[in-house]
């Protein structure tokens, strides 16, 4: 395959930024698309030019590292992470366009890098639970109704990518912050600090700078782990049931 | 700053206020369409009027128009703040973006649907609503007592051809806005629940579609039988 792509470099965060276009030959279709970056990268480094930065790390699909923005998607074409996304996908002499995720609260480090730390002090605010000190607990101690689990379970898969926020118009955290209080708010050991971590990560994201909900429904859209807007309606009940009822004035 | 006005700053909150605020109007439309039934009675506009006086005079009803006069200003004035703290969270945009591959066309332009309907909205309120509060209506008798021929009005109005297509027009924006509105109000109450949302999901589009046929069906009938 031959492929033309379309790049945003940008030198660090105060650097306007702009496209770059690079044109990568011999293109495999079985290679995954971080792949086929690392061999235009390598051709870059023997060129002597600075390589196209991007962030990844597990390319299994679960550390939630890749991000990249593919020709107007999220993780591209597929529901999936970037690092599971296959260059079958694309056709020969396809121009791909390649952004970073685009967000106020991610600002870019470098090139397609953007921080996502906004994630981590949502989560720092409020996810977490309390747990007692001694020995080992047994296992299945605390009953807890399959069906109740299976809620909890699906919410916990959310592995932070920022999809979510890169697919939304509003560039809303609303789908990742009510994954992390559902996860939570469902299971018995999450009752202590219900209602604080709902107040706590509500106002976290509030403070991040990110947009509100429309619920147009395109985070759930784009999630590469299938994450339902559900959660979202969780975390309204959650959140309005906390603050009409919560000890904090 | 106490805990409401915290509250409702939230982006949360603020919803809920969007939230609130429609479920409300679309509580208004349901009352506005079937009263405006009356108009396809053929008695002369007499129930119409009547029924005209009786929205401009029973005391209920009144406290009923102000909620909806601040439902709407209240809508308009959240979505305002929304739009821009939404605006914010996205300083640079994206070069490509295909969002009608994961999101219905209604759902992102609820912003364009509202101002559209807004503007709407004061023709609609300046040709009827000020007319029958504050304007020279000529005035008929029905049983010894006078009520206001707003009926005259209204087929005076629309025998206009544009003013016809500007209502048929409006109410179609109008039923995309409620195509999304109408589910979203109940997501963001965080009232999505397998039991409950195939219901909600289905009475939404039948009402997106219903009520707003109904409201252009009104035009386009006196436009087509008076001559």
């Amino acid at each position: 395959m031959k492929l033309t792509l379309k790049i945003w470099r940008q030198k660090n965060a105060a650097d306007k930024g702009g496209f770059a276009t690079y044109t990568a030959d011999q293109v495999s279709k079985d290679m995954s698309f971080l792949e086929m970056l690392d061999v235009l990268n390598d051709q870059l480094t023997e060129k002597g030019e600075d390589p196209v930065h991007f962030d990844h790390d597990c390319r299994e699909g679960i550390c939630g590292m890749c991000s990249l923005y593919i020709n107007g998607k999220p993780h591209g074409p597929q529901q999936t992470t970037t690092c599971q996304l296959h260059m079958r996908s694309f056709s020969d002499g396809e121009t791909i366009t390649i952004e970073p995720w685009r967000a106020k609260a991610f600002p870019v480090v470098k090139d397609l890098v953007v921080n996502r730390s906004a994630f981590d002090r949502i989560i720092q605010a409020g996810g977490y639970v309390s747990v007692n000190t001694g020995g080992v607990p047994d296992a299945n101690e605390i009953p807890i109704p399959k069906t109740i689990a299976d809620l909890a379970m699906d919410a916990a898969q959310c592995i932070g990518c920022g999809a979510c926020v890169a697919a939304c118009k509003n560039a809303s955290a609303m789908l990742f912050t009510s994954a992390k209080v559902s996860q939570l708010a469902l299971l018995p050991q999450g009752q202590v600090e219900r209602k604080a971590r709902a107040e706590k990560m509500v106002a976290q994201m509030d403070a991040e700078g990110f947009g509100a909900c429309t619920n147009t429904g395109a985070c759930e859209a784009e999630c590469p782990k299938g994450i339902s807007i559900t959660n979202i309606a969780r975390m309204n009940r959650e959140y309005f049931s906390a603050v009409v009822s919560s000890e904090n004035i | 700053m106490s805990w409401v006005t915290k509250t409702l700053n939230s982006t949360l909150g603020k919803k809920l206020i969007m939230a609130l605020t429609g479920l409300f109007l679309i509580l208004f439309l349901t009352g506005h369409v079937s009263g405006n039934l009356l108009l396809f009675k053929g008695d002369g506009g007499q129930a119409f009027n009547m029924y005209a006086k009786f929205m401009t005079t029973n005391p209920a009803v009144k406290l009923l128009s102000y909620l909806t006069y601040i439902s709407v200003i209240g809508h308009v004035i959240y979505s305002i703040f929304l739009s821009r703290q939404n605006k914010a969270a996205r300083p640079v945009n994206y070069s490509t973006s295909k969002g009608s591959t994961n999101s219905a066309w209604s759902s992102r332009n609820m912003g364009v649907l509202g101002t559209i309907i807004l503007i709407f909205l004061v023709v609609h309120l300046q040709g009827f609503w000020a007319q029958m509060h504050w304007g020279q209506v000529p005035t008929v008798t029905y049983a010894g007592e006078d009520y206001k021929d707003l009926f005259l009005i209204v087929n005076g109005a629309f025998k206009q051809l544009w003013l016809v297509a500007l209502y048929v027009i409006s109410m179609v924006f109008l039923g995309f806005h409620l195509s999304h509105g109408f589910a979203s109000a109940f997501q963001t109450l965080g009232l999505n629940h397998k039991k409950y949302s195939p219901a909600i999901q289905t009475v939404g589009a039948i009402y997106c579609i219903l009520v707003p046929a109904l409201f252009a069906s009104m035009p386009l009938y006196i436009y087509f039988t008076s001559y």
